[in-house]
């Protein structure tokens, strides 16, 4: 099932995440490397994913944060198969859970390592790397740290 | 919920006219021919029906469909669950006086109409799930799996998501309407089946075929006047904790911890007297983590639960009797199909696979990305 590497990486034409007025400025920063996370002044916890009000205390004073980028991996699987008939990258893949340095767990894929099981280990340090998929839209994967 | 126990009763159950790969009929099909024969196996016309539940489909269009002007409706859609919860919601109604007559009606095109493209981008799940490849059930349920081995194992969660696959499929193969009915199974067969995600086999993963199934949910009154010895409702509890996998508050407990609670308190019922668990099984990790969430075992321990083909055809835990979603059907929303194996098994209506006096049934649904539940217990006239 799955196709060249180089393909995909020759033109992207998975999908692309459509920015909203209170992620615009995640996306900005993810165009510019640099992972941002909102953060609540009023419970003081920083929060994934972007949002106008605090998931933790309903809170409407919010701001945002710079984070680190560094992170611990919380869970992974390896994707080998995929229900969309109209997918073209590369099989298989890693799809995982980041918790980051500042708290919020994010969904990610881990790039730079092996698809294989014995070599993805729960816990191990991992950092951001920035995926340019189009002109406006970088994504925030992660790889061994 | 106490005073509502025994305040409605389920009466008509049924599948569509055949459950399997049927990509020429159309989801409402699905919903007609299951709906008809539901009212069959009740003994009440479609004129009874004063109360329309449906999940995915819009109420509306149901309604219309069939030719219905409903004074109540329920179009809560929470995914695979939702017609557990439209159990306890009908109920609630029927004990209200809002409705006699509750039709619940499940009909899917799984197979042959899988969605692709055309999603909502700015949604949070299309903006931070979707463009890592995080894409379908089987992954999201998958990263849950790898996060319950790091704390509890893997190889004895391996060996009790193949002991779960064996004994789903051994049940199947004693229901002639079950997808695998005549496909054996082994444990060699298991382990040696290609990855879909790991760390889920194929076995691991339920079905995705077409079919559809209703059920019928009346006051007592109507239930005394109906063809079948009725099946009570005796306690309910419902729930969800998030919806995209990555929000999850705890990968490897469900919301179930809550509504399995809440079911049994107001059935006034504990583990010990169910007969008969039907346990949605989207993959077979589903099954490991809500028999913890249920309070059947405590956490880390459902790989000794099931262990040693306890929940198959003569083991001392009678589990998922129609093959579940894993052999039988699954057609996306499986949750219907809990319904009609429990109803069934409480009627004695199964034959080579009929649990012996089974009295009483626990069921619960599970939906989205092990986001929401729905628990009822369920008993025998």
């Amino acid at each position: 099932m799955s196709t060249q590497p180089q393909a995909a990486q020759q033109r992207y034409t998975g999908p692309v995440p459509l920015p909203q007025q209170e992620s615009d400025y995640y996306w900005q920063k993810c165009k510019q490397h640099e992972l941002w996370l909102r953060f609540c002044n009023h419970c003081s916890e920083a929060y994934f994913y972007p949002r106008d009000i605090c998931p933790n205390c309903f809170s409407r004073q919010t701001t945002w944060v710079k984070a680190s980028g560094k992170g611990e991996l919380y869970t992974f699987a390896i994707v080998h198969q995929i229900p969309r008939p109209n997918y073209q990258g590369p099989l298989p893949y890693i799809i995982a859970m980041v918790k980051l340095v500042e708290g919020p767990t994010m969904p990610t894929s881990i790039v730079g390592v092996e698809p294989d099981p014995q070599y993805i280990k729960i816990g191990m340090p991992v950092e951001v790397t920035f995926e340019d998929i189009t002109e406006n839209i970088s994504l925030p994967k992660f790889k061994p740290a | 919920m106490g005073t509502l126990s025994r305040q409605a009763a389920i009466v008509g159950v049924d599948e569509s006219d055949q459950i399997g790969r049927i990509p020429e009929k159309s989801s409402l099909q699905q919903h007609m021919e299951a709906s008809y024969n539901a009212l069959a196996d009740a003994g009440l016309s479609i004129k009874d029906v004063d109360a329309v539940y449906c999940a995915a489909t819009s109420p509306l269009t149901i309604a219309e469909y069939f030719g219905i002007t409903p004074r109540h409706t329920d179009g809560t859609s929470v995914g695979g669950s939702s017609f557990v919860i439209h159990v306890a919601h009908a109920l609630e109604a029927i004990a209200a006086g809002r409705c006699e007559v509750a039709l619940i009606t499940h009909g899917e095109a799984g197979r042959s109409q899988r969605r692709s493209g055309g999603a909502d981008m700015g949604t949070p799940g299309a903006q931070y799930e979707l463009p890592f490849g995080i894409a379908s059930p089987p992954m999201t349920y998958a990263m849950a799996c790898t996060r319950y081995m790091h704390l509890y194992g893997e190889d004895r969660t391996r060996q009790a998501m193949a002991e779960v696959a064996m004994a789903t499929r051994k049940w199947a193969n004693l229901n002639p309407k079950a997808f695998f009915y005549q496909e054996k199974m082994t444990f060699d067969d298991y382990h040696n089946s290609r990855w879909v995600v790991w760390p889920f086999h194929l076995p691991d993963c339920c079905l995705t075929t077409d079919g559809g199934g209703a059920c019928v949910v009346v006051s007592p009154e109507v239930a005394r006047s109906c063809r079948k010895k009725p099946v009570w409702v005796l306690g309910a509890g419902e729930g969800h904790d998030h919806s995209m996998i990555s929000q999850m508050p705890d990968l490897t407990r469900t919301i179930a911890y809550l509504s399995g609670r809440e079911a049994m308190r107001t059935a006034g019922v504990s583990h010990r007297d169910i007969d008969l668990a039907m346990i949605y099984d989207s993959f077979t990790y589903t099954v490991l983590t809500t028999l913890e969430s249920l309070g059947f075992c405590g956490r880390g321990e459902a790989p000794d639960f099931v262990a040693e083909q306890r929940t198959a055809p003569g083991g001392d835990f009678a589990m998922n009797t129609n093959g579940g979603g894993l052999s039988y059907c699954h057609t996306g929303m499986y949750g219907m199909f809990l319904l009609l194996e429990a109803t069934r098994q409480l009627r004695g209506e199964c034959g080579p696979r009929q649990v012996q006096d089974c009295k009483l049934s626990l069921v619960n649904g599970t939906g989205g990305n092990l986001s929401s539940t729905g628990t009822l217990v369920l008993a025998a006239d």
